[in-house]
């Protein structure tokens, strides 16, 4: 009953192309957690706490857009190189969905 | 001895909890003989209304509650659960229905995930009608499972099985893995009995010999590995066989709480058998005042309370001292260290018991009201 609660590690195994959509499934829940401050990805008996960097990731995952679209964005967004997000960003997204809470669409 | 523990009230603001069990009721077509319902049911008559449920969830969602398991006995026996789970969304709340999945219709199935429910979790008693009927005590009662399994996922809700495990299903492991698969769960809780309430008095029909046991979790942690990505399986482990104890609740009034059928706000859903402590209700209290002020929670909250042995333990904010019901059951002192640790004074005998009770031929004692009160 008690949630476990959750960081997202970098140990995700499936590797991930950068022409898949990612999407969040019914059943995991992003949102503000305004009590603790920050954002969470909620999934049945989990809680996951996200850093600033899975949170701005995590926002753009919308089942419309692949990752190579998001890493465009973030990189832009933060003027940083592409290369270092897109391993990154295909390492969180990997072991989120060995976690079970995204999903290839 | 003494299990009248001191206050020890933290001067500053707890941080607040994250998941909230809601009890909505006790009735239950079940009989199981593990029910963590306490041995003393309440009655329909004594339930929270539906007002006080929202206005609950209301003040959930305000203190920092994220998720809701709304709970029994079966809470599909309230008639206003649809209500109760469009609360929860309204407020922002994860719900969680936990249910023997008996008694919904397809159309109220519809009905709870219109209104924004966000996961089901149906309890199965074994894997074959022959086991599941048999502990459940309803003939039928698993063919209805599986049906209602099957809606679950047809209605694009994402279902988790859950199977308290003890000696009469405990050979059923690997089916429950290819039955989670089937009905296809995206998660299966392999739940080993706790000895409260209802399996505290049947301890001698369901405690599994120690040998099962290990080889039960080999089986648990092979299956984790092999099916990693497609099914989530979480273990909750047979404490009486351990070296170390669990972290029980993750810490007492750290993470979550429990509301029972009568508003009653406790810190573990067993807590009420320990003598002394005081329960604030729901229909007197706010829930803030009650996570922050109330006596039950500041009484084994953080690590002040513990004997010195917990207190200079490295484990201490691991483990938070164990359980403090089972130390009061099983010493007759809720403030002493869980027994289930191997540096208990207590903790042989306790090996020893569950060796005994292993190896007895109990019949179950169904979970039922008693009768009714002249």
């Amino acid at each position: 009953m008690s949630a476990d609660i959750d960081t997202p590690t970098n140990s995700g195994e499936p590797e991930l192309q950068e022409s898949d959509v990612v999407r969040i499934p019914r059943g995991v829940r992003l949102r503000e957690d305004k009590a603790r401050g920050g954002w969470v990805l909620l999934a049945p008996e989990r809680v996951f706490q996200l850093d600033p960097i899975a949170q701005q990731v995590l926002t753009r995952v919308d089942g419309e857009r692949d990752v190579a679209a998001i890493v465009d964005d973030l990189a832009q967004a933060f003027a940083a190189p592409r290369d270092r997000i897109l391993a990154d960003v295909r390492a969180m997204l990997a072991d989120l969905i060995t976690k079970n809470v995204l999903e290839v669409a | 001895m003494n299990s009248q523990p001191e206050a020890h009230r933290s001067p500053s603001m707890q941080p607040p909890p994250i998941g909230m069990l809601a009890e909505l009721t006790h009735r239950c077509p079940l009989q199981c003989p593990y029910c963590s319902n306490p041995v003393e049911l309440t009655r329909k008559r004594e339930e929270l209304d539906t007002e006080t449920w929202q206005r609950v969830f209301a003040e959930a969602a305000e203190l920092g509650v994220l998720q809701v398991h709304l709970s029994g006995g079966e809470p599909a026996l309230r008639q206003d659960l649809e209500t109760l789970v469009a609360s929860c969304a309204e407020h922002g709340l994860y719900s969680n229905l936990i249910t023997a999945g008996v008694n919904i219709s397809r159309a109220r199935l519809d009905a709870l995930a219109d209104a924004g429910l966000d996961h089901v979790q149906l309890s199965v008693q074994g894997a074959t009608a022959e086991v599941n009927d048999h502990i459940a005590n309803l003939p039928g009662a698993f063919d209805k499972k599986l049906a209602f399994a099957a809606e679950v996922t047809d209605v694009g809700l994402p279902l988790t099985l859950n199977s308290v495990i003890h000696r009469a299903n405990l050979h059923q492991i690997p089916d429950l893995v290819e039955l989670a698969l089937e009905l296809g769960a995206r998660r299966l809780e392999i739940a080993h009995a706790q000895y409260y309430g209802w399996a505290l008095q049947n301890r001698g029909a369901l405690m599994p010999p120690r040998e099962q046991v290990m080889e039960a979790l080999e089986l648990v942690e092979a299956a984790r590995e092999r099916l990693k990505g497609k099914l989530v399986i979480d273990a909750v482990v047979p404490d009486y066989y351990a070296r170390l104890p669990k972290p029980c609740m993750n810490g007492w009034g750290r993470q979550s709480l429990n509301v029972t059928p009568t508003g009653k706000v406790l810190p573990c859903h067993a807590a009420e058998t320990i003598p002394g402590l005081e329960f604030w209700n729901v229909r007197d209290h706010a829930l803030g005042d009650i996570w922050q002020e109330s006596p039950a929670f500041n009484a084994y909250r953080g690590t002040a309370w513990m004997p010195d042995a917990c207190q200079s333990c490295d484990r201490r904010e691991i483990d938070w001292g164990g359980c403090r019901c089972q130390a009061l059951m099983l010493t007759g002192d809720a403030t002493q260290m869980d027994p289930v640790c191997e540096r208990s004074p207590y903790h042989d005998e306790i090996q020893t018991l569950a060796i005994v009770d292993s190896s007895r031929d109990d019949e179950f004692t169904y979970r039922r009201f008693s009768r009714q009160p002249a």
